[in-house]
């Protein structure tokens, strides 16, 4: 069974949700009880596998990689299937685990118009499939095919069972994204020309690889300073639309508000880290040199992120867009921990994505489900949510409460660390720099506090207004939003209790992924020197390398 | 006045022990239960929760007690013993004979055995602390855990002692209200958030229960939610605390840092004090924190959400908003009091942001205590100048005399809120001028404990609120400034000064309040329901009556307590009596500074003068209050309220102070008015104020003595501009931008996302189309497709297949992301 577990754990759970989407598509699409229990079935077999990774998992070495499956795929261009679990993506793993099979739950009462449950469970399946692949690819080529598979469902999701504005929002999403990739293609073309596997400690002996394993441990440190530069910069704006940051974010308040709820909840969830995974897993361990250099204008974005963000928010009279830009706010966090350079602020970072996923999933849930009762979510149009539904009222309260930070909730082991790690940016940074940033970060938990609670005044407290006073239609949580969210609601609590459950998991791999080891550990090194001595240093390593520039 | 240092006590400290000091845990833990099983089983049981709460809170009562008694007793142990030092650093007690004996045994003579016959000063004692892995980050582990000793018991005492009256007082007061429950739950969770707050070992800890217990507030004060005015000030609180947690997170983090990265408290302290941490960061850390302690504690000028919080139910305003939650920022300065010692140099100067602010506050508070006319504004204002005593005394070092105003002031303050609760379930209204008055007649208990609770409020003798006050004003320094003594270190005659005025207005606006409710006619009879819950009383209007048991039994122990807690801390030699009855709060609440984590503190020489004067000032306070309304007013008409020719009436002066007064000396206006202008303008001002005030005083103070003049004026100004400059600034950005940030500025910030940014993107597009007919219309088909034509006859049809290709929207998309791309990667290749 183990020794099942470590070859074929990974694949299966990625392609399971692939298979189902197959079956699914020989089934009618009259039989649509059918269409539900395959969907459901399958997700939860894909999660009940997960629980199996997890228990198998060897948390002494969560820094390493594990479950690692090594075969060869396209052999002209030494791209090869490579795929992998670490600490890192662990938690990002289980959470796409847990959100699909509950979106899958959740809209079995609530599918939007135009119906068509079978395109939209296999659409919901293919994309999960894309998620998983993302965050278990060892290899660029695999990776970037998986996270472009997301793209399609997505774009189908949003442009059929949309808002009003569907076509323009989900064009709009499909584009920009892929632009993003675009970039992020002619970087890792660049990695696979410059690279040298041969130098990196691990794995790969040929020069040219896709491996994303050597790549992380020393084979850049054969390009030169300027090409890294320009490699970073491409990785920069593809995950930084993902991601999305200030000031490629516009896609998302329209992706959001458009999109149907099961989607808005995905694309928060799990869609959205895909973007600062890749800058954790690849655009920094890969380019820690380059990172260094770009840090300060991840580190501004991020922080003009929070404050736009929050600004925006305040500015919306539709609930959902404020959600939207919400997100915006929160990724900030993220990226802030992540423009440091440090564990500590990634392993934050990591924690956030976590957190944000669940709690701003929670979010776009209840208010999907305002949506369906009250058929409107003008925010003007709004009020006493509490007194027609008063369990939902108080879980908007709860979910509003943990985004805003509140300690003992999941959102502040995202936030507050990140806001710690800012004072003490890896030597490299300029530390007074940071501090700056993290005063404002400070000043953006007073905003979130302002507009979430903002919010839940404006919807929830006070009463009716008359347009709603006597629709009966608004009733309070059914039976099948309970059973969606209340795992979400008790992973809140839980991360906010006892945040070591992920820190555990991730910290080592973080540490890791920030040694680059295959060179002795002196990547690191670098980076915790003084401006001039760490560029010195990373001189150093490159003409020791041989070569120079 | 501080010729006299207290003994220099012990020099080493034993560990303190003990089941209850170490599972200290337990307390919170119980608390959170209740919450939880009242919020899911509340409602089906036969009182609503209510009894879940009631046995919780006693268990935690008992509990607290008998951690108490445990500490006095591991104190008593210490005085009683010798410290033996069995490793480094690490001291155990020995008795008396088996020290001598084991030090003779090593052929040493330990000074302590023979000098200390009489085991008064024995060993120190250490704080208990208990902790486990909470996370981990960057290889480093974070810990929870629970420290305990004098000052963590205290408040764990004064906590569930007020929340086992509230509970039960609430039982009679909400009953019949919809969200009861709820509001049972809210208790709990109140309840155990500021137990774990009081109990943390660690800094983070700390940040939590501060949080959670702002949460809880927010949620009471809300507790009436359907009225937007309620929401509103909810969220005033809420937003008002959020800026100062600003503060609060960057000072801890500094902290952190600073202190080579631990949250223990005891560690913050140890380094603070050993001088191991940097000054210029303890500074810093210290303003920071000040700001959260200001939005906390209600002081000047964050303190404009504590008077709206009222809005909650009125045990909530008692428990909450007087004698717990609001006392959280004097809690965390005296829990860090090493780096606010050493931060603000508290010992070596006479003037300090901390008693600055505090003496601000009280006097802010008390003054605007007078013209309020709903009388738990009166309270509120009450509590906050109350508070500011409280800062006062930490800011000019009396510690122990902050704390044991903490302790006092609860009782009666919890007192005086639920007994203007009493009398506002008769009347149904909190106005005093027009739904109160003779009350005294239909409510005699209530009356008569509300009595004594204002009489321990102005701080007559031999009442609890006396002892406290005449501690802090002994700690300020007392006569030495006046005596013409040389400048001594710490030598606060300004907060002298200040805390005299208040204590006269103190006395003056609760002689007003006793008046106006209890004594003239009655003014009320119209019932409208204003504390909004549908209780039984509607039902029989006529004369307001007295109220049940589960009322009065609460407001019966408190006027106890509130006569009798003020003796535990009798000044030493008082009366001549023993060592052993006198000083006994400050012996065993007082960390010794042995521990290492708490300063040595200077403890100044009680004085009878002082007591006496201070006395006079009340009485005549008292006197002056009397005669104008119990003589004058009540002449004109026992149903007046104020003189109709009344001085305000007389003086334009008088009259402008007094509409300055009734409008809360504008700050609300201010952050109110939703206008960038008065906002930032407030921060300047603040700014000038502190200015001119920082200059003054050292000025003042400084001139006056004739001593360090020029440095003193340096410090005081640039202190001035700092403190007010910084909190000033987090004002107009925080509270003051607030509605300002929710209009114009959103707006702003959105106008740009659809106007800049979003056109960009849609522009982007829109050209990219453009170009791509363009190119399709002129290179597709004007050349390439000319040159495929002409090609000859052969490819023609090809020609074809590719016109139909390159049309289609989607198509055209595809086709200018793939060019664009190709031109980025074509650019990126170049220069790579």
């Amino acid at each position: 069974m183990e020794a099942f577990i470590d070859d074929w754990g990974l694949t299966l759970v990625t392609f399971i949700p692939l298979v189902g989407a197959l079956v699914m598509m020989a089934i009618p699409r009259v039989n649509e009880s059918m269409h539900k229990a395959v969907a459901l079935g399958t997700t939860l077999v894909a999660a009940v596998l997960g629980v199996l990774l997890l228990a198998n998992f060897d948390y002494g070495a969560a820094g390493d990689l594990q479950f690692v499956v090594d075969k060869s795929w396209i052999d002209v261009i030494n791209s090869r299937y490579i795929v992998g679990l670490d600490g890192m993506s662990l938690p990002l793993l289980l959470l796409t685990l847990g959100v699909v099979p509950l979106c899958i739950i959740y809209s079995f009462a609530h599918f939007p118009e135009p119906h068509n449950p079978k395109t939209f469970l296999t659409l919901i399946l293919v994309l999960e499939t894309g998620m998983l692949g993302s965050f278990i690819a060892q290899d660029l080529i695999l990776f970037f095919v998986f996270f472009e598979v997301v793209l399609l469902p997505m774009f189908f999701l949003i442009g059929v069972w949309g808002g009003d504005d569907r076509r323009y929002a989900s064009l709009k999403f499909f584009l920009y994204t892929l632009f993003g990739s675009a970039l992020m293609l002619i970087s890792f073309l660049a990695l696979f020309f410059l690279a040298d596997g041969t130098v990196a400690e691990s794995a790969a002996a040929t020069v040219n690889t896709f491996d994303m394993r050597a790549l992380s441990t020393g084979a850049t440190s054969v390009i030169g300073r300027s090409a890294q530069l320009w490699i970073f910069g491409g990785m920069f704006i593809g995950f930084g639309v993902k991601v999305p940051m200030f000031p490629f974010h516009t896609w998302l308040p329209d992706a959001h508000t458009q999109a149907p709820t099961v989607g808005s909840v995905i694309l928060a969830a799990v869609l959205l880290k895909l973007g600062t995974y890749g800058f954790v897993r690849i655009a920094i361990p890969f380019l820690p040199e380059a990172a260094a250099a770009w840090a300060p204008i991840i580190g501004l974005l991020a922080v003009i992120g929070i404050i736009y963000g929050a600004l925006g928010c305040l500015a919306q009279q539709d609930m959902k867009r404020l959600i939207a830009f919400s997100s915006v706010a929160h990724m900030g966090f993220v990226m802030l921990g992540i423009s440091t350079l440090t564990d500590f602020g990634i392993n934050a970072a990591v924690f956030g994505m976590v957190a944000h996923g669940l709690i701003t999933g929670m979010l776009f849930f209840v208010a999907g489900s305002m949506k369906d009762r009250y058929h409107t979510l003008d925010m003007n149009r709004l009020g006493g949510l509490l007194l027609q539904g008063p369990k939902m009222g108080w879980i908007l309260a709860f979910a509003a409460m943990a985004s805003l930070g509140l300690p003992g909730l999941a959102g502040f082991w995202g936030e507050f660390p990140a806001i710690l790690a800012a004072y003490n940016p890896a030597e490299i940074l300029s530390a007074g720099l940071w501090r700056g940033y993290m005063v404002v970060a400070a000043l953006g938990t007073v905003l979130a506090a302002g507009y979430l609670l903002w919010m839940v005044q404006k919807t929830a407290f006070g009463t009716p207004t008359e347009e709603f006073e006597n629709d009966p239609h608004i009733h309070d949580v059914t039976a099948f939003e309970w059973i969606a969210w209340t795992p979400f609601l008790i992973l809140i609590v839980v991360f906010g209790f006892y945040p070591n459950l992920i820190f555990d998991l991730t910290d080592p791999a973080v540490i890791k992924s920030l040694k680059v080891e295959g060179l002795n550990g002196t990547a690191a090194d670098c980076l915790e020197m003084a401006k001039s001595a760490g560029e010195a240093c990373f001189a150093d390593l490159r003409s020791a390398l041989g070569s120079g520039n | 006045m501080h010729a006299f240092l207290a003994a220099e006590g012990p020099s080493a400290a034993i560990q303190a022990g003990g089941w209850f000091l170490e599972n200290v845990w337990i307390i919170p833990a119980i608390m959170a239960c209740s919450f939880a099983i009242i919020l899911f089983f509340g409602k089906r049981m036969p009182k609503g929760g209510s009894e879940i709460g009631i046995a919780a809170v006693l268990a935690c009562f008992v509990l607290s007690l008998l951690t108490g008694a445990q500490w006095i007793s591991e104190v008593n142990r210490a005085d009683n013993c010798v410290a033996v030092e069995i490793s480094e650093g690490k001291y155990e007690c020995e008795s008396h004979e088996g020290a001598g004996e084991q030090a003779s045994a090593f052929g040493e003579v330990l000074g302590a055995a023979e000098e200390e016959s009489e085991g008064a000063y024995g060993a120190g004692l250490k704080a208990v602390v208990s902790e486990r892995t909470w996370w981990s980050n960057g290889g480093v582990n974070f810990t929870i855990g629970t420290m305990a000793d004098g000052l963590t018991v205290t408040l764990l005492a004064v906590v569930t002692l007020v929340s086992s009256l509230v509970h039960i007082y609430s039982t009679d007061y909400v009953a019949g209200d919809r969200r009861f429950t709820h509001y049972f739950a809210f208790l709990s969770l109140f309840t155990a958030a500021m137990l774990f707050f009081v109990t943390s070992a660690n800094t983070l800890q700390m940040i939590v229960g501060w949080e959670l217990v702002g949460v809880c507030s927010f949620a009471l004060i809300g507790h009436w939610w359907e009225d937007q005015a309620n929401s509103d000030a909810a969220l005033k609180a809420f937003l008002t605390n959020r800026v100062g947690d600003m503060g609060l997170l960057i000072g801890m983090i500094v902290l952190f840092f600073a202190s080579g990265e631990t949250w223990s408290i005891i560690d913050i302290n140890k380094l603070a004090i050993d001088h191991t941490t940097s000054h210029t960061l303890l500074l810093i850390s210290a303003l920071c924190l000040l700001t959260a302690v200001m939005s906390k504690s209600g002081q000047f000028f964050l303190h404009t959400w504590l008077p709206d919080a009222m809005a909650g139910p009125t045990p909530v305003s008692a428990l909450i908003h007087a004698a717990t939650m609001v006392v959280a920022g004097i809690y965390l300065v005296a829990r860090l009091y090493g780096v606010f010692f050493e931060g603000l140099s508290i010992a070596g100067s006479s003037i300090n942001a901390l008693a600055l602010i505090g003496g601000i506050t009280t006097l802010v508070g008390a003054s605007l205590a007078f013209v309020q006319d709903d009388i738990k504004k009166v309270l509120a204002y009450s509590t906050i100048s109350q508070l500011g005593y409280m800062a006062l005394a930490l800011g000019v070092g009396a510690w122990t005399a902050a704390i044991f105003h903490l302790f006092t002031h609860a009782f009666f303050k919890a007192l005086l809120f639920l007994g203007a609760g009493s009398v506002s379930h008769a009347v149904h209204s909190f106005n005093m001028k027009t739904d109160m008055g003779g009350m005294r007649k239909f409510m005699p208990t209530t009356y008569k404990t509300f009595l004594i609770g204002s009489i321990a409020l102005a701080g007559l003798p031999p009442l609890a609120g006396f002892w406290s006050k005449d501690e802090i004003l002994v700690g300020t320094g007392g006569w030495g400034f006046f005596e013409g003594k040389p400048h001594s270190n710490g030598a606060y005659t300004v907060m002298l000064i200040m805390g005299m005025i208040t204590a006269a207005m103190t006395a003056a606006y609760m002689t007003r309040v006793i008046y106006l409710t209890f004594y003239g006619e009655f003014r009320g009879g119209h019932h409208d329901d204003d504390h909004g819950h549908a209780d039984a009383h509607d039902a029989h209007h006529g004369d307001p009556h007295e109220s049940g048991p589960r009322i009065l039994w609460p407001l019966r122990i408190l006027a106890f307590l509130a006569v009798t807690v003020g003796f535990l801390n009798l000044p030493p030699g008082f009366l001549g009596l023993p060592k052993g009855l006198t000083e006994r709060f400050g012996h065993y609440v007082e960390p010794s500074s042995a521990a290492k984590y708490f300063p040595k503190i200077n403890h100044a020489d009680p004085s009878w003068s002082l007591a006496i004067f201070s006395t006079i000032v009340v009485l005549s306070a008292v006197a002056a209050a009397y005669w104008y309304y119990f003589v004058k007013v009540n002449r004109q008409s026992p149903a007046a309220t104020e003189l109709v020719n009344g001085p305000t009436s007389r003086s334009s002066v008088l009259k402008a102070g007094h509409t300055l007064l009734k409008n809360r000396y504008y700050l609300d206006h201010i952050y109110d008015s939703g206008k960038p202008v008065p906002a930032v303008g407030a921060g300047i001002v603040a700014s000038l104020f502190g200015l001119a005030a920082g200059s003054a005083l050292g000025f003042t103070l400084d001139n006056g003595l004739n001593q360090a003049f020029l440095p003193s004026l340096t410090w005081g100004l640039s202190l001035g501009t700092v403190v007010f400059g910084i909190v000033g600034l987090a004002l107009s950005t925080g509270v003051g931008v607030a509605s300002f940030v929710k209009k114009p500025l959103a707006w702003a910030t959105n106008w740009t996302h659809e106007n800049l940014l979003d056109a960009t993107v849609d522009q982007v597009g829109v050209r990219s189309v453009q170009a791509a007919e363009a190119v399709y219309k002129h290179i597709d088909q004007g050349v390439i497709d000319t040159a495929v034509n002409s090609a000859g006859a052969g490819s023609s049809g090809a020609g074809g297949e590719l016109r139909r290709l390159a049309s289609g929207k989607v198509q055209q998309y595809g086709t200018i992301m793939f060019a664009g791309a190709t031109l980025l990667a074509g650019l990126m290749i170049i220069i790579i």
